[in-house]
């Protein structure tokens, strides 16, 4: 149940709602990824296992020997949840430009993303591969500072000047060790569906109140100003977040998250006030419906808008084949004038060593090269909706989402990682998540009052123990 | 067990004391002891090991904190505080105790009685029968995860069957069946029963089929009706399959998950909160609350163990007073 191991489901685009939903019907997926016919069978706890395609499938490597340096060899494990045919290519474009440059030998345990990510705990204290996919952000720091991630200073002496310092900042523990090299980042902003932004001629709005006045007039167009789904448990906490940093900022977001303010902070009544001033506007049945379909009500132009990261909307059109060209998006706009429009939810994900790695120094050669603007780039070819992190990234493959994604990105003063990543994973996805579904329900002061409370109280009891 | 007793039954009358070791040593040769220790052994073993075991460690955790990282040195000592948070704070462990109550209560009451009906109806060889049968059967054939697709399909706001033939697939008007807090168990429900009452009939009609039609012949020369037949005089000859019934009904409504599971996609949804999906919500995933979801587990454990206690307590008096 993560937010970031999302990557659209492959199914086709035809057939609407019913083939589609076939696809979708497997347990806890996050992003409805496992295929079609894996879902029928209600195997929902399937692990893929691949092995990468340059050498012999399905072996496990054998140590080449030929490295003197290297405790186990010049051979190393790599366990991935980039599970999803689009991410799997990237991936292992990724791991053969790796394994031409460093001349390690790589082999790839590919797990089903969301297996991967439920799993994590035992994988990590049982016998877990030399390196592994991950997130930055409060997960990474847990995982830390449980002693089970190595720590990568060296590989960041070499590879540091590359990176922006706020890339930097979320690669480390709260030890302030660097742990993970990231590979990506993507941005939550608004979606529009052009065709119909330029049929009726609607204009981004710039600030709150022409965000409302234009809801208020794509409603009277008969049209959703927002495709809106939280089934998934975690796109409302989106939604959350971007108007608390609008509202409250960075630092209030990072000291919510880790309940450093309260939850009955006086505050979050102002977020929770505008959120609903906007549900109105907001697809209702949002609780019973998945991302996807949302997605589709944008993409059929049923829906003039959408909160989400462009790792979602973005990757859904290019798995819909639709065309990216009549999607844009823009900021949210600005809520409170301190703050502008310097702060947005720009979850990255990248590589860990684990603790028990048999072949370090092989490991950190791999990391090396992968933290390099090249290797983000040979990765970035077969990714549609991504973007590198690395400052000397050039990705000639991006296209007009992913330019501008860089260009916003590159403008905000901080970025956050998002609910579920930057606080305690259970409480954001179980609790908060919980609470917001009620309130989304019966978006009333009252309610939001309640749900305050009841989360203050919760949150008490997990971030003491 | 029973073949022990059945075996010293006779030694015990037997007079003296020398008789009966040679008795007993006639009784389990070496050969016997060893099969015997082997065949009961094995069973207890595993059943000590997978099912007592974790069950005991499981209400041991319950008073403990733990998030699955590090070793057994990190699980602290929490006293009653699992519980206390579940019982005054936690918002969804109240109405999930109320939906395990109501899930039971409407197999209870309306699924199993309604597959009962149909073995009923079918009994009576009306025709097509076999075809009833079958369609009536399918849904236990299929798996639950299947099952929870097919509805799924269904009941979808914006592509469903229902909305489509009730006409409410539009974005204002369409009904959420399965994101509406006051809707979703029972839709749920119905997806339940509609399994629940094709597996009582299969059983059902088995019984139905074993009684002695001469039994029917004799009350319709009394002169009683198909109802009365029925419950006075088939209904009682009936007394095993009921028993078996109420324990499958009892069993498969404590049991309740799967179709949850799938409906929600492994998030609780508001409205769909069910013991069950607390427990996994809080011991599966990356950030664990082990001696929490135990609490829970143990909560499930004693909940389910006061109608199998009552179940048991019944039937065991009326053995006794037969």
């Amino acid at each position: 149940m993560v937010e970031s191991a999302d990557t659209p489901s492959n199914t086709g685009p035809g057939a609407q709602g019913i083939a589609r939903r076939l696809g979708l019907g497997a347990p806890v997926t996050r992003r409805g990824a496992l295929a079609g016919a894996a879902a029928i069978a209600g195997a929902g706890f399937l692990s893929a296992c691949g092995t990468k395609g340059s050498g012999g499938g399905g072996k496990s490597a054998a140590p080449t020997g030929a490295d003197k340096k290297s405790g186990g060899g010049n051979s190393v494990t790599f366990g991935s949840n980039y599970s999803d045919p689009a991410p799997k290519e990237a991936f292992a474009s990724l791991i053969s430009a790796a394994e031409a440059k460093t001349g390690v030998k790589v082999t790839i345990n590919t797990v089903d993303h969301n297996t991967f990510q439920n799993n994590i705990n035992s994988y990590l204290q049982g016998t877990p591969n030399d390196l592994f996919t991950w997130f930055a952000g409060y997960r990474l720091q847990t995982f830390a500072s449980k002693g089970l991630i190595d720590q990568i200073d060296d590989v960041w002496d070499t590879i540091g000047s590359g990176f922006p310092d706020p890339i930097k900042a979320l690669s480390k523990g709260a030890d302030g060790h660097y742990y993970l090299v990231p590979i990506y980042n993507y941005p939550w902003v608004v979606f529009q569906n052009m065709t119909v932004f330029d049929k009726h001629g609607y204009e981004v709005p710039k600030d709150w109140d022409s965000l409302i006045t234009l809801c208020k007039k794509i409603k009277g167009d008969g049209l959703i100003p927002f495709a809106f789904a939280q089934k998934d448990g975690w796109p409302a906490l989106g939604t959350f977040d971007i108007l608390n940093l609008r509202i409250n900022g960075f630092e209030f977001h990072m000291q919510l998250c880790q309940h450093k303010v309260p939850w009955t902070d006086s505050r979050l009544t102002a977020v929770f006030d505008h959120w609903r001033e906007l549900l109105p506007y907001c697809q209702t049945g949002a609780t019973g419906r998945i991302w996807q379909d949302a997605a589709k009500t944008l993409e059929s132009g049923q829906a003039a808008m959408m909160f989400q990261g462009t790792n979602q909307v973005a990757a859904q059109y290019v798995a819909d084949k639709a065309d990216l060209k009549a999607l844009d998006f823009f900021v949210y706009p600005e809520i409170n004038p301190t703050w502008a429009q310097d702060f947005m939810d720009a979850p990255a994900d990248g590589f860990c060593i684990s603790a028990k790695a048999k072949n370090v120094t092989a490991a950190k050669k791999l990391l090396e090269y992968i933290g390099t603007g090249d290797a983000e780039a040979a990765y970035l070819k077969y990714d549609q909706w991504d973007v590198a992190v690395a400052s000397d990234a050039k990705v000639p493959s991006y296209n007009a989402i992913q330019k501008k994604s860089v260009d916003v990105i590159s403008k905000c003063k901080s970025v956050a990682q998002f609910l579920d990543r930057d606080s305690d994973g259970g409480f954001a996805d179980n609790t908060v998540a919980a609470a917001f579904d009620s309130f989304i329900n019966n978006p009333t002061a009252g309610e939001a009052k309640s749900i305050m409370k009841s989360l203050e109280a919760q949150a008490k009891t997990v971030f003491t123990s | 067990m029973t073949h022990s007793d059945v075996r010293a039954a006779p030694a015990a009358k037997s007079p003296g004391p020398p008789r009966r070791r040679r008795r007993r040593l006639r009784a389990f040769s070496r050969r016997d002891k060893v099969l015997m220790a082997v065949m009961l052994g094995i069973p207890l073993l595993a059943d000590v090991c997978f099912i007592w075991l974790p069950a005991v460690a499981t209400v041991g955790l319950s008073f403990t904190t733990w998030d699955n990282l590090g070793g057994f040195s990190s699980i602290k000592n929490n006293g009653l505080g699992n519980y206390k948070f579940a019982a005054q704070v936690d918002p969804q462990f109240w109405p999930a105790i109320w939906h395990n109550v109501l899930w039971l209560l409407v197999f209870v009451c309306i699924a199993t009685p309604l597959g009962m009906l149909f073995a009923v109806l079918i009994d009576r060889n009306i025709r097509g029968s076999r075809i009833y049968q079958s369609v009536l059967f399918l849904p236990v054939m299929l798996s639950l995860a299947l099952i929870g697709i097919i509805w799924e399909l269904i009941y979808s706001q914006n592509f469903g069957l229902l909305n489509t033939i009730l006409g409410r697939t539009g974005n204002t008007n369409a009904i959420d069946w399965l994101g509406n807090p006051h809707l979703n168990l029972w839709a749920v429900l119905v997806e339940a029963s509609w399994r629940q009452a094709g597996y009582v009939m299969v059983l059902y009609l088995a019984g139905l089929k074993a009684v002695d039609p001469t039994l029917r012949e004799a009350a319709a020369l009394d002169g009683a009706g198909a109802w009365t037949t029925f419950w006075r005089v088939i209904f009682p000859v009936m007394r095993p399959i009921n028993v078996v019934i109420l324990v499958i009904t009892v069993i498969e409504s404590l049991r309740a998950y799967d179709l949850v599971y799938i409906t929600s996609k492994g998030a609780v949804l508001p409205g769909l909160e069910l013991l069950s999906m607390l427990v996994t919500e809080w011991i599966m995933g990356q950030t664990q609350r082990i001696g929490y979801g135990s609490a829970l587990a143990t909560v499930l454990l004693l909940v389910s163990l006061v109608p199998i206690c009552i179940f048991l307590w019944t039937n065991f008096r009326k053995e006794r007073t037969r």
